[in-house]
């Protein structure tokens, strides 16, 4: 069974692997939760604003973006990006952006629909006492949201956060989809090159697994950590 | 935008040369529900076990059920199909493999067991967390009134868990419908493969694209109120609902 299983495959391609490959992922990764956590955040603050149609359109882009499968996502984004760059910058032609860009667009506007229900449910978990007590201060809505409401709701949710992040982390294997080269793409390339499918997806899967559950446990120390503090 | 749209595309004939576009979008359709039907049964069915041995007293049970729900939820599914897909068959003795390689509808067989493995570690998650929702006094009461074990997770904690759970069930089967998109990876002729592919011979992005994501939209809907009318049915009256997650696609 493992007879025939040739780890040089792998030890062979790690630089590949990782240079080329985990650095795209972990790279898409960060970014797109940064840029995911502030749309998302801009999202909730529009569904809890009070203002019927900046809630209604909040609400039908997040309910949107939550019916579909990301993979329909990614296709799609793949195909809009160049025509709302056309759109924005004013060009004659749909512009051609690059693998990286359209696959971060699609993470950040995909994740954002989830971070934003996230902080959502965050914002919602502040007393409505502290928002009145900060009005009492003669605090302005920016400044209620900004330095009362948002640092405690974002607190209150960072494990939640944290474990989207590891999602997001896992979901950003399928721009393998746009065959990008990120970790699972260098992995297929190599698997498809040398024939070597059974050894390149186990050690992928491994690589994965160390990652993802690596971090979950640290979600769930932070967890226990920052339950006391509450 | 400089895009030419063309709706009547949906009712030329598809290179099959038999259904037109709708027609085959609609097969898709019928792929997608298949494959998520599939998955969620054996998700629901193996995620309850694990769910249930995870709350037991025994040790090793509860340690080999967090395992398993580790091991399924720290891999990408799309990695997980790959495993199931092009790893397994190489692995099993050469018969076997040969014959799960030659099986027809393989994608399918496959792209139901990845999925059911993978949901079932969700689903595992979310019966633990229901059972232990339940206050202490109820198993104890049941083991005190002479039950078993199992008659007190049959009779007295799965009934009630089941029911406070619904609303993440509901959220999860979504997931499913949803997750079963990515089995195109692996040539299930899934909703989101026959748009790719209408893309692909029509060069109408848009059109196919749309199709796709109004129909994904129908399904959530139709399930969602469906599940909203079993969940009034088999409400427990005096208790609210559960707290918002994370989730996954």
């Amino acid at each position: 069974m493992f007879a025939d299983f040739d780890y040089d495959v792998i030890i062979r391609s790690l630089p590949y692997l990782f240079y080329d490959g985990m650095t795209f992922t972990l790279m898409l990764t960060a970014l797109a939760t940064i840029g995911g956590i502030f749309f998302g955040t801009l999202l909730a603050l529009m569904r809890l604003s009070g203002i019927a149609p900046l809630a209604l359109v909040a609400a039908g882009y997040v309910n949107l973006m939550r019916s579909v499968p990301l993979v329909l996502m990614i296709f799609w984004f793949y195909f809009l990006v160049p025509y709302i760059g056309q759109w924005i910058t004013g060009a004659a032609r749909p512009i051609q952006v690059g693998a990286f860009v359209s696959s971060l667009v699609t993470f950040t506007l995909f994740e954002a629909a989830y971070f934003g229900e996230i902080m959502r449910a965050g914002i919602q978990s502040i007393s409505r006492g502290q928002v009145a007590a900060a009005q009492a201060l003669g605090m302005t809505y920016p400044q209620t949201m900004g330095y009362i409401v948002l640092p405690q709701a974002f607190r209150n949710m960072v494990p939640v956060l944290l474990t989207q992040t590891i999602i997001l982390f896992q979901d950003t294997s399928l721009v393998y989809v746009l065959s990008i080269t990120d970790f699972l793409g260098a992995a297929s390339k190599v698997a498809q090159r040398d024939g070597r499918l059974v050894e390149m997806y186990l050690f992928a899967a491994a690589v994965y697994f160390v990652i993802s559950f690596a971090a979950s446990q640290g979600v769930r120390w932070l967890q226990a950590r920052t339950a006391i503090a509450r | 935008m400089n895009y030419n749209w063309n709706w009547g595309v949906f009712f030329q004939t598809s290179p099959d040369g038999v259904h037109t576009y709708l027609a085959t979008l609609l097969l898709g359709t019928g792929w997608t529900l298949a494959t998520a039907l599939a998955a969620w049964c054996m998700a629901l069915a193996l995620g309850s076990i694990v769910g249930v041995i995870r709350t037991t007293p025994h040790p090793w049970l509860v340690r080999l059920g967090n395992a398993y729900v580790e091991l399924f939820r720290d891999i990408p599914l799309l990695v997980q199909m790959f495993l199931w897909y092009f790893v397994l068959p190489e692995l099993l003795p050469a018969d076997l493999g040969d014959w799960l390689k030659q099986l027809p509808n393989a994608s399918f067989y496959t792209a139901v067991v990845a999925l059911g493995f993978y949901t079932s570690a969700r689903i595992a998650e979310q019966v633990r967390a229901g059972i232990l929702s339940l206050a202490g006094g109820q198993r104890m009461a049941a083991l005190a009134l002479g039950l078993t074990l199992p008659q007190a997770y049959g009779y007295v904690l799965l009934p009630m868990a089941y029911r406070i759970i619904l609303p993440p069930l509901t959220s999860e089967f979504l997931n499913v419908i949803k997750n079963s998109a990515v089995a195109l990876t692996i040539g299930l002729m899934e909703l989101t493969a026959r748009a790719r592919a209408m893309q692909e011979f029509t060069f109408q992005v848009f059109e196919a694209f749309t199709a796709a994501t109004v129909i994904y939209i129908v399904i959530n809907i139709v399930v969602t109120f469906a599940m909203r009318w079993v969940e009034r049915r088999v409400a427990v009256p005096g208790l609210i609902g559960a707290a918002p997650q994370a989730v996954s696609h």
